[in-house]
């Protein structure tokens, strides 16, 4: 195993001639769970981009558990154990949510299931299709959605909604969970269970875990290291605590 | 020579009736952000009024009656079958739009029966130009379209509307946010694009004085070819786009080994466009925020 | 076998036994020396057909989410090939059964190359642009049909093909709708249909769940090709001539409006749908003479605004949950599950106990909390 689970080295992006993100190097060790941080447009999404591989990157690349994933395609980059969930959640809103989780775990070797195998109904696919529901049934009781697992997602509740895409998020099987702000538009009590759902999630599930977020009470109390950026470039890393504290931060977030 | 310059002159003047329907998709896409499949009915429509109020022997009439028409048209399609569809799924709007080209369709085939009916609206004669006989009337085409898109692109570029309407294309939450009304702004667009329907079905019975149901269906397809060409959402665009089409079919015909397969190299042209450079050659490109 | 039966899922299985059961009584029928007459033979032919069209189309329709106005011309391939085939074949083999599965093979293997050639478009355009192109593909189809020599395909006149025997054609033509539907059904009902209906809500989510969005589209397409061209050699052995005008863009929307009217992502409606639009045209046909012809066309294009319009106006959201046939069937017959609450048609299976007790394991509490009313619109809740 690799010391780190995630690395980037010198990543960056460039559109037209705006550079969204530059040199940015990021160290998650295994199990931590890793803030990234910043103002408005600092260029926190863009990093999730890239390391999802929906950019390019124009410098630069980065290391999953040692092995190289820059250039590789969206689903590769999934099935290597990069799992995400998006700023605007996205669900596949006309699926049950027990189909939505069952998506995510559609492409692992346990329930994979061949093409001409689910349309002669070969064993195999009912073998696969029973192992799949389960699996998806386990993960939907941890997150508290199995009454719900037969209903439309488009019909869950804002807070469920979050928590299905960190479900589905996690049926992938990743290594590395990446989070786009999970506590918008949360209240602070479905923050603090959300703060809780995560450490559970690194603790049962042995995660390692990215997150971006604005909530600054959130980050210290969640966070074992975070990294800021603003304007595409990093101002500071570390220890939360520390790295909060550093007056580049503290100014370039109160502006002067 | 003779051949070169003739075919030069009907190129363009096709190119600009394509220029000119091409004008009406591109500014509803770039508004609407919808593909108006019943855009070239619009232009059968306005064929029609033409061809019924000319029984009054006043091609000026004739001509201003088929705008008025096309407008109020334009504006119920859309209100009645678009906009409640506004915020659903791109699919359920293209679909209904196609649904409304067929119903305008037979609603004509219904009223004027299937059979063409034959229509002169104004000779404008031919001149001799080079030792070359040209129609008037493909110049006089030309020439309006030229005209129309300066002015389009003056309006859009000078008035507060035409900046709305601009405001709109990028970014319609903050349009409305800075005060622009988004609805009344679509309904305009609507409205201007199904005026240019109206002239240019004028322009098809100045061409050939015959009309029929399917008379916009084919060169509405073809339009949106020339707009896409261009470059969604850009005016000269259009305008560029709608030359090249007609250049090309006229081109085509005179050439006897490939004139039956015209409308086959179109379209190729089409798939090679979309393929190689979606946003045509004036388009602007945009990317999903992810 | 008790417990065996209950769990028989007949509302998976339930278009298969009817059509197997009309399949088989019109069979004895006609093979008992009954009184199906030609023009019932064809019709049923017909519907075969169209049914066959319309169950494919709705794959990609339906399902993958993408619009393609271009089925009528993947039938045009099949048909001109498989007609070809068998008129090529017909001095060796004759105009048998042998005969009609090597055009079948052929016709339909040929259009699912043009799936593949359309799929490939697919993967860089969406919606509008796509539909165009299929809508473009359709047209040079028939353009270079159209313009073929005499000797080859027939031209502007059309290609003649083999007769087939009539009183056993349209057993084939339905033998064939129970293998389109089994493929197609089979297919969605599995993790790949998932995959393809996931491309359909959600393309960006899908990539990032792991799912190979290029290969499903043009799995999808590549399917519904197929089947289009196997529906296109039927037409060639039912109509005894080929001609390249009948499969225009005009034909493709036909199609598409039995796949909307049937419901779009519903494979039973869309049976139901061609059935009776292919019935109706028929029927009408001898009704509607000269020009009232077109007021079918006229109320087919109203119905399918309507239709449109009342599935899918954010304005009416509310008043579809309330009012529609799955809500009326329950409170008619009381015996459906309550369609508001289960709309997964597997939730029999939902019965093993959940493994792992959360409240135990950590003393956190994530059972639903209800101090949220307000919920996300289309997903997009809270910041942007």
């Amino acid at each position: 195993m690799a010391e780190y689970i995630l690395e980037t080295k010198n990543l960056g992006i460039s559109f037209g001639g705006l550079k969204a993100a530059q040199n940015v190097n990021i160290r998650i060790k295994k199990n931590q769970i890793y803030g990234l941080i910043g103002p408005n447009g600092a260029g926190k999404t863009t990093i999730f981009n890239l390391l999802t591989g929906v950019y390019k990157p124009t410098t630069g690349t980065f290391y999953l558990d040692g092995e190289e994933l820059c250039g590789l395609s969206q689903d590769k980059i999934n099935h290597k154990g990069i799992a995400r969930t998006f700023q605007n959640i996205r669900l596949f809103n006309n699926m049950t949510v027990v189909r939505n989780v069952m998506v995510g775990l559609h492409n692992q070797p346990e329930f994979a299931c061949s093409v001409p195998a689910s349309l002669f109904r070969l064993p195999r696919h009912f073998k696969a299709e029973k192992a799949m529901r389960d699996r998806a049934k386990e993960l939907l009781a941890i997150f508290g959605l199995d009454e719900e697992r037969n209903n439309l997602a488009c019909n869950l509740p804002y807070g469920k909604q979050r928590k299905l895409e960190i479900a589905r998020a996690l049926a992938t099987n990743p290594k590395l969970l990446l989070l786009d702000e999970p506590a918008a538009g949360m209240n602070p009590h479905e923050t603090e269970d959300l703060v809780n759902t995560i450490r559970f999630i690194r603790d049962h599930f042995d995660m390692t875990i990215l997150l971006i977020e604005h909530d600054m009470k959130f980050v210290s109390g969640l966070c074992d290291n975070v990294t800021v950026l603003n304007f595409g470039t990093v101002l500071a890393e570390g220890d939360t605590k520390t790295a909060l504290n550093d007056p580049e931060v503290i100014k370039a977030y109160i502006g002067g | 020579m003779e051949l070169i310059l003739s075919t030069l002159i009907n190129g363009l003047s096709l190119g600009g009736i394509y220029a000119m329907i091409a004008l009406g998709y591109t500014m509803v896409y770039g508004i609407a952000k919808m593909l108006n499949f019943a855009h070239g009915d619009i232009i059968m429509v306005g064929g029609y009024t033409i061809y019924v109020f000319m029984a009054f022997g006043n091609p000026v009439l004739a001509v201003a009656m088929a705008v008025f028409f096309c407008v109020l048209l334009g504006i119920t399609v859309e209100k009645v079958a678009y906009k409640p569809l506004r915020g659903a799924s791109p699919l359920a709007v293209l679909i209904t739009a196609i649904g409304v080209s067929y119903l305008l369709q037979s609603l004509a085939q219904i009223v004027f029966g299937s059979a063409n009916k034959m229509v002169m609206v104004y000779d404008f004669g031919s001149v001799s130009f080079l030792g070359v006989t040209l129609q008037m009337s493909a110049i006089v085409t030309l020439a309006v379209t030229v005209a129309v898109m300066a002015a389009l692109t003056l309006f859009v570029k000078y008035t507060r509307l035409g900046r709305a309407m601009v405001a709109v294309s990028e970014d319609k939450g903050a349009a409305q946010l800075m005060g622009i009304n988004v609805n009344g702004i679509i309904t305009i667009t609507f409205a201007i694009g199904s005026a240019l329907a109206a002239l240019a079905g004028l322009f098809y019975l100045l061409k050939a004085p015959s009309i029929s149901s399917t008379l916009g269906a084919m060169p509405g397809i073809k339009a949106f070819t020339a707009a896409v060409i261009g470059g969604i959402g850009s005016i000269p665009g259009a305008m560029l786009g709608g030359i090249l089409l007609g250049m090309v079919e006229c081109i085509s015909y005179k050439i006897t080994a490939i004139a039956p397969y015209t409308d086959a190299i179109e379209f190729s042209i089409l798939i090679i466009i979309l393929l190689v450079r979606p946003t045509g050659f004036l388009g602007k490109k945009r990317r999903e925020k992810v | 076998m008790m417990n065996k039966l209950k769990n028989f899922r007949w509302n998976h299985y339930i278009n298969y036994i009817v059509i197997g059961i009309l399949t088989a009584v019109f069979s004895v029928i006609s093979l008992t020396g009954g009184h199906l007459s030609s023009s019932m033979l064809f019709l049923l032919e017909k519907i075969a057909i169209s049914v066959i069209l319309a169950v494919s189309l709705s794959l990609v329709v339906g399902f993958l989410g993408e619009l393609s106005l271009g089925h009528a011309g993947f039938m045009c391939v099949g048909a001109y090939l498989g007609g070809k085939v068998s008129a090529l074949l017909a001095d060796s083999l004759g105009d048998g059964v042998l005969n009609l599965i090597i055009s079948l093979v052929v016709g339909g293997c040929i259009a699912a190359v043009c799936g593949v050639i359309i799929g490939i478009p697919a993967l860089r355009l969406r919606g509008d642009y796509l539909a165009i192109v299929t809508l473009a593909f359709g047209e040079i189809v028939k353009s270079l049909f159209q313009n073929t020599s005499d000797e080859s395909f027939g031209g502007a006149l059309g290609l003649e093909t083999p007769r087939f025997d009539k009183q056993y054609l349209f057993i084939w033509a339905f033998l064939l709708v129970l293998l389109t539907l089994a493929v197609i059904q089979n297919l969605i009902r599995s993790s790949h249909g998932r995959a393809i209906t996931a491309i359909r809500d959600n393309e960006i989510a899908a990539r990032a769940s792991g799912i190979n969005v290029t290969k499903y589209k043009l799995l999808a397409f590549t399917v519904s090709a197929f089947f289009a061209g196997i529906a296109g050699v039927l037409y060639s052995f039912s109509n005894y001539t080929v001609q390249s005008a009948k499969f225009g863009y005009n034909y493709s929307i036909e199609i598409l409006v039995m796949v909307v009217l049937g419901g779009m992502g519903s494979i039973n409606g869309s049976i139901i749908a061609a059935a009776l639009i292919t019935f109706l045209n028929t029927k009408l046909a001898t009704i509607l003479t000269g020009d009232l012809a077109v007021l079918q066309n006229f109320f087919y294009a109203l119905i399918l605004i309507v239709i449109v319009v009342y599935n899918n106006a954010p304005a009416l959201k509310n008043f579809r949950d309330r009012y529609n046939i799955q809500v009326l069937l329950h409170k008619i017959s009381g015996l459906r599950k309550d369609p508001s609450r289960i709309t997964d048609d597997r939730a029999k299976w939902d019965v093993v106990p959940t493994k792992i007790e959360m409240n135990e394991i950590l003393s956190i509490d994530m059972k639903p909390q209800n101090t949220r009313a307000d919920k996300p619109d289309k997903g997009n809740g809270g910041k942007r």
